[in-house]
């Protein structure tokens, strides 16, 4: 018999299989993330690989997928996890491709054998998808040896383990929190194949972010405001409380305001360029610029 | 004797592959997946009893066999079945239905003479499994 391969390089497949598609798209909708979207990438080239290998007898093991993300808040963790499910489908690594976020109240219930149904409720639901934990370290309260978290934490170990064709776990939370929780349960972190760690966002990246928000509510700056604005990053990350792009939303909704009221004082009709320009004194108006002085 | 029931009730029993199958057909269309079971396979034993909530929720057959395999452990000597709810207004019923677990010895059912006036008879049906205990030492 012939061989029934078709001689395609490698390159045409990748090219071919929708996931030069979905990381063209991820690239376009999130702003920097680099050592994810390389990640992703990693994994779409091994499930292809996979695929070719399928072809040739060979031995293919569909990978665990099981991942962690932590980094800073507002570094995108849950943005990227919803989008994760998408991608995942695409990838034909999952079968629905719908995601289940869940936090520690909808896993660990309230009384003596509540938690366990509870949590497999929630694996049932997930079943063919992704299964997202936020704040995951919640879970696992070494305070109370009686929490039920920890009864949770063995069925979700129990399930990664028995249907990881069916299901992908995800963890997400901030960094040292995470690192004490995987530290007090090995059996979690053996499990977990991909540690990912979502880097701070530079001055630049959070410029461009805030242009996609803008863009996404049909607003826009002019070139004052957006020196202006920029200056606000400057001062705004070395103040505390910093969340990034969660910061950067915050603000944006605030300039709104003032923008809105600004905009209302006029006794002109508005034109659209009046209803979409946001001004420097929009933002200038920010705290932010007072205590920078005054510090 | 060999109940059959439902839908596929010519076939022989379906394998869990196959189950898995027709489970995600139904869910592709959008049906709600419930599992019942019951001692008494009275072909007018219509309400089985649930086995956990009717699963509104569940998006893929994986979630669905869980719930199968623990129906199946909980009740081994029992008639399971796997019902399909289509919610669509104006159906609003269960539109597929099918046996997945039945006892390993099915005793079937006792034909019920009993004498009317006039010398007519009526004929009933009871299931022997029902019989054979009392109320309270059924479940």
């Amino acid at each position: 018999m012939d061989n029934p391969t078709p001689a395609t390089t490698p390159k045409a497949l990748w090219e071919g299989s929708g996931v030069r598609t979905v990381l063209d798209k991820l690239n376009a909708e999130l702003i920097g993330l680099t050592p994810v979207k390389r990640r992703i990438a990693d994994i779409a080239a091994l499930l292809l690989v996979d695929k070719l290998r399928q072809l040739e007898g060979l031995q293919s093991q569909p990978p665990s997928l099981h991942m962690c993300f932590t980094g800073n808040p507002g570094t995108g963790k849950t943005t990227v996890a919803m989008r994760m499910a998408e991608v995942l489908k695409q990838l034909g690594y999952v079968r629905k491709g719908h995601l289940v976020a869940v936090t520690r109240d909808d896993l660990v219930g309230q009384f003596i054998g509540h938690t366990a149904p509870k949590t497999k409720e929630i694996i049932k639901k997930a079943m063919g998808g992704v299964l997202f934990i936020d704040e995951a370290y919640y879970l696992y309260r070494p305070e109370n040896e009686r929490d039920y978290g920890q009864e949770a934490i063995e069925i979700l170990l129990q399930a990664m383990e028995n249907h990881r064709d069916d299901l992908v776990v995800i963890l997400a939370g901030y960094k040292d929190r995470m690192d004490t929780f995987f530290s007090s349960n090995p059996g979690m972190a053996s499990r977990i194949a991909h540690n990912i760690d979502f880097p701070d966002y530079s001055e630049g990246e959070l410029m461009q972010i805030a242009d996609l928000m803008l863009e996404r509510l049909n607003y826009h700056f002019d070139d004052d405001a957006r020196a202006a604005f920029a200056h606000y990053i400057h001062l705004r990350r070395q103040q505390p409380h910093f969340a990034n792009a969660r910061s950067i939303r915050n603000a944006l909704d605030r300039i709104r305001l003032r923008h809105a009221t600004r905009v209302l004082e006029a006794d002109h009709a508005l034109t659209r360029e009046q209803l979409t320009t946001l001004q420097a004194a929009d933002i200038l108006a920010s705290r932010v610029f007072n205590s920078g002085a005054s510090h | 004797m060999r109940i059959t029931q439902g839908t596929f009730s010519f076939l022989p029993d379906l394998s869990d592959e196959q189950i898995g199958k027709q489970v995600e057909y139904c869910l592709d269309k959008g049906w709600a997946i419930g599992i019942e079971y019951t001692d008494d396979p009275h072909p007018r034993n219509t309400y089985w009893d649930m086995f956990g909530m009717p699963m509104f929720d569940v998006r893929d057959a994986a979630g669905i066999m869980l719930e199968v395999t623990a129906c199946r452990k909980t009740f081994p000597q029992h008639y399971i079945r796997v019902t399909a709810f289509d919610s669509t207004h104006g159906t609003e019923s269960v539109v597929l239905s099918f046996i997945i677990n039945r006892p390993a010895k099915e005793p079937g059912f006792r034909l019920i003479r009993s004498e009317e006036p006039g010398r007519t008879i009526r004929y009933s049906i009871e299931s022997y499994a029902v019989q054979a205990h009392a109320e309270g030492e059924r479940y």
